[in-house]
């Protein structure tokens, strides 16, 4: 079944012709925005400065109350 | 609030706008021609005639380079979310975070096991479980969407939740209240549907474009056969799931109906504006004229808004100062309690890291009993809730314009194709030919509205846009919103450049 499987897939790759350019625009696209794009500009900023969930909370709190 | 840089809440929602925007260029296509491609297949099933074989294959390839360039064009959004509006998804919680990991899982499994199947599967499993794959395929993709537009309902709407003042999070209360959120479901039905209205454009015209190049007349005349009769349909669905959205608008985000509609003062028996020209010295608290010109049709929005010929529609006049003949607060009674929630918030705060349990006790029921105007509370002055107006406007009319257009569009070429004359007819060809762009001008003004139009607010009522952004700088989303305007225009033209390759090279080759 899991060799049928792997059949299915290798020749349904093998056998694309227009399929082979938008894989290579696919990988080319993922790449850029993951190991670029999210990499280097796009840090999620409370995972960055906050160890925990409770440090996390307490700046929203001041944030809301305290202003901005 | 005061200490907020205006130009860092610009440039980000400036930024995810051009994200959304750019997103929903390919998403409503896929949607829509999932099912177009399914009803094909269907009918070579059935009829066993390889030509609908090659029509399915020739739009099914047109919808597998639609379905890669747009790939990932929304994770950017989720990117936007942690960086640019951390505050927003904190206090978002797990409403976004679910229905997002069952969208996720969803469109994982369904995408990888079912898109294979219908792209490779052809020669290798039966006509039936090829064709069940197709239809599930459009289902899966359908499905897709309504996660994502039952996390945007509740942002305009939001039910089922209850706001943590010991964590700043928004915790599920009731998830089916969540899910049939008329706001959500309303939402999902008439952004679905307005993506296969976009689809039989789609279809109709580049069939029209084989029909004036006079080459695979056949293969375009039953295309364009299928597509009409299915966005004829569609729109007439479509037309009704529009209207449970203003109905949506009048009862749970009346400023954006008043905006829609370029309604200053309210009235009963209110016009709708079929056509009209806003006038722009019009304010709120002034005498001007609303219009410079306008034709209205009476009692439209009356009827749109309330079912009935006669109910009172509430202008941004009486929204703003109230109307207790209406039961209408004026948004400065809001902005005070908001204030009082804010306050109550912090001292509830305060309170509990002092261990002074009365003292909590006593500013969290204050909380509570003010909590639903919190967002107020962050508001400089009552005219804050006034969203852009003439962007409103235009685009609900532009997006209502468009699609009445469609309507005759899809019923002309339907009467033309059965009395066999539309080949000859070739300035309506052309017309269906460049109706295309203005299925896209239709897609995104409808986005326009549903989002400027609820502005200032990320979330209705609880949390305005300035609050919601990261304190970030913004020459850093300057930049990365200029990176994403090349990246997304360079997407574009690889679309438009592989599809009219793949157009010319036609249904025989391809």
């Amino acid at each position: 079944m899991l060799k049928k499987i792997y059949y299915f897939y290798k020749d349904g790759f093998a056998n694309m012709k227009l399929g082979k350019r938008l894989w290579v625009l696919i990988l080319l696209k993922v790449f850029i925005l993951f190991a670029v794009v999210k990499y280097f500009f796009f840090p999620n900023i409370l995972e960055e400065n906050f160890s925990t969930d409770t440090q996390r909370s307490n700046y929203i709190l001041q944030q809301l109350t305290e202003g901005r | 609030m005061e200490h907020l840089d205006p130009s860092l809440v610009n440039w980000s929602r400036a930024q995810f706008a051009l994200t959304a925007l750019y997103h929903w260029i390919f998403v409503p296509l896929t949607l829509g021609l999932t099912f177009l491609v399914a009803i094909m297949e269907s009918i070579y099933v059935r009829t066993g005639d390889i030509w609908w074989k090659k029509t399915t294959k020739f739009w099914m390839g047109l919808l597998a380079i639609n379905f890669a360039i747009g790939l990932a064009t929304g994770i950017i959004m989720e990117f936007e979310f942690g960086t640019n509006w951390s505050n927003y998804s904190w206090i978002v919680g797990d409403i976004f975070g679910a229905p997002l990991a069952i969208e996720g899982l969803m469109a994982f499994f369904m995408e990888s096991t079912f898109f294979a199947i219908m792209f490779f599967g052809w020669e290798k499993v039966s006509k039936r479980t090829h064709l069940l794959s197709t239809w599930l395929v459009a289902i899966g993709s359908n499905l897709s969407a309504l996660w994502i537009l039952v996390a945007n309902g509740w942002m305009q709407h939001p039910v089922g939740t209850h706001f943590n003042s010991d964590t700043a999070r928004n915790e599920m209360t009731n998830f089916w209240e969540i899910l049939f959120n008329p706001n959500a479901y309303t939402k999902f039905l008439h952004t679905i549907s307005s993506g296969y209205v976009l689809a039989a454009l789609f279809v109709i015209s580049i069939s029209s474009w084989y029909l004036l190049k006079r080459r695979d007349m056949q293969f375009a005349k039953r295309s364009i056969m299928v597509a009409a009769s299915f966005g004829l349909i569609v729109s007439l669905f479509n037309l009704t799931t529009g209207d449970d959205s203003a109905r949506q608008d009048a009862l749970h985000q009346p400023m954006k109906l008043a905006a829609m509609e370029g309604l200053y003062d309210g009235k009963t028996n209110a016009p709708i504006v079929a056509f009209g020209i806003l006038n722009p010295k019009k304010k709120y608290n002034n005498d001007e004229d609303e219009f410079l010109f306008s034709f209205e049709i009476p009692d439209g929005l009356s009827l749109l808004g309330f079912h009935s010929f006669d109910a009172y529609v509430p202008g941004i006049k009486q929204l703003i100062n109230g109307d207790k003949e209406y039961g209408i607060m004026s948004v400065q009674e809001k902005l005070d309690k908001g204030k009082i929630a804010v306050t109550s918030l912090g001292e509830y705060k305060k309170a509990k890291k002092e261990h002074d349990t009365d003292k909590a006790t006593m500013a969290l029921k204050t909380f509570e009993e003010h909590s639903k105007y919190l967002g107020y509370g962050y508001l400089k002055s009552p005219e804050d809730v006034i969203p852009n107006v003439p962007l409103t406007f235009y685009a609900f009319h532009a997006m209502v314009t468009f699609g009445l257009w469609f309507i005759v569009l899809f019923m002309v070429i339907l009467y033309l194709t059965m009395t066999n004359e539309l080949k000859e007819k070739r300035w309506f060809l052309k017309l269906a030919l460049w109706s295309l762009p203005l299925g896209y001008l239709a897609q995104e003004s409808g986005w326009i509205v549903a989002e400027v139009g609820r502005q200032p607010w990320a979330i209705q009522d609880m949390l305005p846009v300035g609050m919601a952004t990261s304190q970030i700088s913004s020459g850093s989303v300057m930049i990365t919103f200029w990176l994403f305007a090349v990246l997304f225009t360079a997407l574009l033209i690889a679309e438009v450049k592989i599809m009219t390759k793949q157009i010319k090279i036609g249904p025989e080759e391809a």
